[in-house]
């Protein structure tokens, strides 16, 4: 699907837990997410805690999306 | 007295009777040898007789399937041969389609042995080369005489019982069947060697080819992200309470849209998942966990975003086929250009 999109010119970051799959596949700007059954988030850790990491990867995520890209990049950091 | 009987299926073309305007030709039987079933039978030689040969229109067949088929079924029954031959029926769209549909119900229905021929490209190759052995021919009657030994050649294994043998060994096209069988060598031996191959730059094949992805160039990075339309879209299986749309829990075959207009967090009681891949009792309690709603509108309201579109586009990801995949992809894209969309968050489980 992060293909379908993007071959209309709109940048796609793709938030997903397996990141293979999405290097497979070819998604162009991938962050790494928390957990199958959480992504963003880890509720394990408490509600707060979880937002926080929410914020952290949404925040990562759009920044992902402001950085220019000629293959496939992972942001698995906040470094910018 | 042969030990074979086989009955032949063919068109109204290549049972003499004539071309597109004879298309709607009722089916009929006749206890002759006719077309291609003159080549067949000089490769089957002594042991085999076609007993019969079906001449039915593609028109007719196609515009009704079932009557058809009921009638040619009795009429095979008749004669109860030992493998029932359809084609081959090259690139002919409605002919091959015939074929493989008239096979598959003599195959279910008679418990008969069946096979067709056609081009890969025919419609009636992708629907049912699974369900129905077909030889692999040419796009044209012109390479009638290359796909006869291949449909002799299976005519025969089928009628004695033998095995048939893997696609590229027999020349039907491939089925995605996976057999299982006993190798000779561990499977780590036969790993070693591969990787060994592999390393010295040798041939070597494969027990599973894997799939080619094709590639997409980055689109260009936002520029003004507090002036951005965002778009959110997920594999995630997130639906209204009570999936409207009937999203499937696995190998998707629709996407859906839902709003999120007016909500600041994604709540358990407007949304749940029923994505069948992940253990849901967490995105159960909270949606958030895959649409992050409530960062985002919270991102929308101090300004670091421009806007959020009004909705969400869902499916679920767990054993959808990648073709369907990039088919919603397609048309959500579509749509978004429509809308204003200037980047996408795309989460998945």
């Amino acid at each position: 699907m992060v293909k379908g999109i993007e071959k209309y010119g709109i940048p796609v970051v793709h938030i997903c837990t397996v990141v293979p799959i999405s290097r497979t596949i070819g998604a162009n700007r991938i962050v790494p997410a928390v957990g199958i059954p959480y992504p963003l988030g880890d509720p394990t850790q408490g509600e707060d805690e979880s937002r926080k990491i929410r914020e952290k990867l949404v925040t990562r995520a759009l920044k992902a999306l402001e950085t220019p890209v000629d293959e496939q990049t992972v942001f698995e950091k906040d470094e910018w | 007295m042969a030990a074979y009987k086989i009955v032949h299926y063919i068109n109204q073309f290549f049972g003499g009777i004539g071309g597109e305007e004879m298309a709607d030709y009722k089916p009929e039987v006749r206890e002759e040898v006719i077309g291609p079933g003159l080549a067949l039978k000089a490769g089957l030689g002594g042991d085999f007789e076609i007993a019969a040969t079906v001449i039915c229109g593609d028109n007719y067949f196609g515009e009704n399937l079932d009557k058809a088929t009921d009638t040619i079924i009795e009429m095979v029954k008749k004669y109860q041969p030992d493998v029932f031959v359809a084609g081959p029926a090259f690139n002919a769209g409605r002919y091959g389609v015939a074929c493989g549909t008239i096979c598959k119900a003599v195959e279910e229905r008679l418990g008969i042995p069946v096979l067709s021929g056609m081009y890969e490209e025919n419609p009636g190759a992708d629907m049912f080369k699974q369900d129905v052995i077909l030889v692999k021919t040419g796009n044209s009657a012109a390479t009638m005489r290359k796909a006869v030994p291949k449909l002799v050649g299976l005519i025969k294994k089928m009628a004695a019982g033998e095995e048939i043998l893997g696609p590229s060994i027999e020349g039907y096209l491939e089925r995605g069947i996976r057999v299982n069988y006993f190798a000779e060598e561990r499977g780590s031996e036969r790993g070693i060697r591969m990787l060994v191959k592999k390393i010295k730059g040798e041939e070597f094949e494969t027990d599973l080819p894997m799939p080619k992805f094709d590639r997409v160039s980055p689109a260009k990075a936002v520029e003004d992200m507090k002036a951005a339309r965002i778009a959110v879209v997920t594999s995630g299986g997130i639906v209204p309470l009570g999936n409207p749309d009937h999203i499937e829990s696995s190998n998707a075959t629709k996407f859906g849209e839902y709003t999120v207009e007016g909500m600041d967090t994604m709540s358990k009681d407007d949304y749940m998942t029923i994505h069948g891949g992940y253990d849901r009792q967490f995105v159960l309690e909270n949606p958030n966990l895959v649409i992050p709603l409530d960062v985002l509108r919270e991102k929308e309201k101090n300004g670091e975003i421009g806007s959020l579109l009004p909705y969400f586009a869902s499916t679920t990801g767990t054993g959808t086929a990648t073709n369907s995949a990039a088919r919603f992809g397609d048309e959500i894209g579509k749509k978004f250009i429509e809308e204003g969309v200037d980047a996408v968050i795309l989460t998945s489980t």
